[in-house]
């Protein structure tokens, strides 16, 4: 290769391999911040600041859904398998919203450590499937969980 | 393998072979795009949890996968420009530009238009969302660099500096689900290991990723068969190929 042009790839390949870790360090620096949302077990940890806006995402607990009978309050807890949260919401849920699926509540944490929310959206996770392929999971998974 | 280098730097070479690509690529692309567009929209099942709305991943997912390839051949040809001078790379880096732009942006609707009824939101900061919103503005800002220069062999050094600077993006956006808690789901389809996508709605998901494929490479040549005439005007070739008609 001509000097000249071996010169320049090296000018090249530094530019990309210095911007590169110029960037890397500074989402090391950030890396906190770029997450979402917290999972349930930071907040059990006191890692989630109290009285301020934060996202809480997990996986709804199953039988945990109260709804109000009078007004659209709904009471519900999320866990990541390790710790839970109480959260609070008045408003419309979306579709998704269900027991056992994933999803991000943002709002303020009370004292109490219970998750006032003003938004709940639902995450989706990366399975697609029809109707009846999911029917037919579910029956094998049913059935293998028999004696 | 210097020879055909060599040949892909002549600009009379490569409009004559382009023309004749994209006279057959051109129609294949359009073919599959409908066809995978049809059976995934036609003939494919309901997802179970999300209905009818799953099906706009048929647009979505091809715009975004093509968007970051994009990216890789606007930078690639930015450094073979900066490295061998090659007037090629200059052309071929600056017509993929608005191409990727294009996708990015198309990418960024669709996923607006599925967030609405499955997220409960249009638009939310998480990492996979801002790093593409990024990747616009880089594929942008290199158009718009290109245009502030009135030298355009130091605005074309500028543009491809900015585009290797950008390639630190790429990957961040690929691992963004993975690297961070974020509301978009981690990818369905990898390259170790196989797909979370059922079969049926997999196979015209895949038809329409290798239809966006050929139909940015159909793009991207007629972008640079136009750059191409526009730069060599003064030249026997092009003064020839117009007294023949062509």
């Amino acid at each position: 290769m001509h000097p000249q042009r071996r010169q320049r790839l090296w000018v090249v390949l530094s530019i990309v391999l210095f911007s590169s870790a110029a960037v890397g360090l500074a989402a090391y620096a950030l890396r906190g911040n770029i997450n979402l949302f917290y999972p349930p077990v930071e907040v059990a940890a006191g890692a989630a600041p109290v009285g301020t806006p934060i996202r809480v995402g997990g996986m709804i607990v199953d039988g945990s859904v109260q709804r109000a009978a009078d007004s659209l309050e709904v009471r519900f807890a999320v866990t990541d398998y390790q710790a839970t949260v109480d959260v609070v919401y008045e408003g419309i849920l979306p579709d998704l919203f269900a027991e056992g699926e994933g999803i991000v509540a943002s709002g303020r944490l009370s004292p109490e450590g219970v998750l006032v929310a003003e938004e709940v959206l639902a995450k989706h996770d990366e399975n697609y499937m029809p109707p009846e392929v999911a029917d037919a999971l579910q029956q094998s998974a049913d059935a293998g969980a028999l004696p | 393998m210097w020879s055909f280098f060599h040949k892909l730097g002549s600009p009379p070479w490569l409009y004559r072979i382009s023309g004749s690509i994209l006279r057959w690529l051109l129609p294949l692309a359009v073919l599959g795009l409908v066809v995978g567009v049809l059976w995934g929209l036609l003939y494919t099942a309901p997802d179970f949890r999300q209905g009818n709305s799953y099906r706009i991943m048929y647009i979505h997912v091809p715009a975004a996968v093509v968007a970051l390839a994009g990216y890789y051949v606007m930078a690639i040809a930015g450094a073979i420009n900066l490295i061998w001078r090659m007037k090629i790379a200059d052309v071929a880096m600056l017509a993929a530009a608005p191409v990727g732009a294009a996708l990015t942006f198309v990418a960024l609707v669709t996923g607006a238009i599925w967030g609405k009824p499955t997220w409960g939101t249009w638009w939310v900061w998480d990492a996979r969302i801002t790093s593409m919103l990024i990747l616009l503005f880089l594929y942008l800002g290199v158009i718009a660099l290109y245009e502030a220069y009135d030298n355009k062999t130091a605005a074309s050094r500028a543009c491809a500096v900015l585009a290797l600077v950008g390639t630190v993006n790429i990957p961040i956006i690929y691992k963004s689900v993975d690297w961070w808690y974020s509301l978009h789901q981690p990818a369905s389809i990898k390259f170790t290991g196989g797909s979370t996508i059922d079969p049926s709605m997999l196979y015209p998901l895949l038809l329409c990723i290798v239809s966006f494929y050929a139909l940015f490479t159909c793009a991207l040549l007629a972008n640079m068969r136009v750059a191409i005439l526009d730069r060599e005007r003064r030249t026997g070739w092009v003064q020839r190929l117009v007294e023949e008609g062509g």
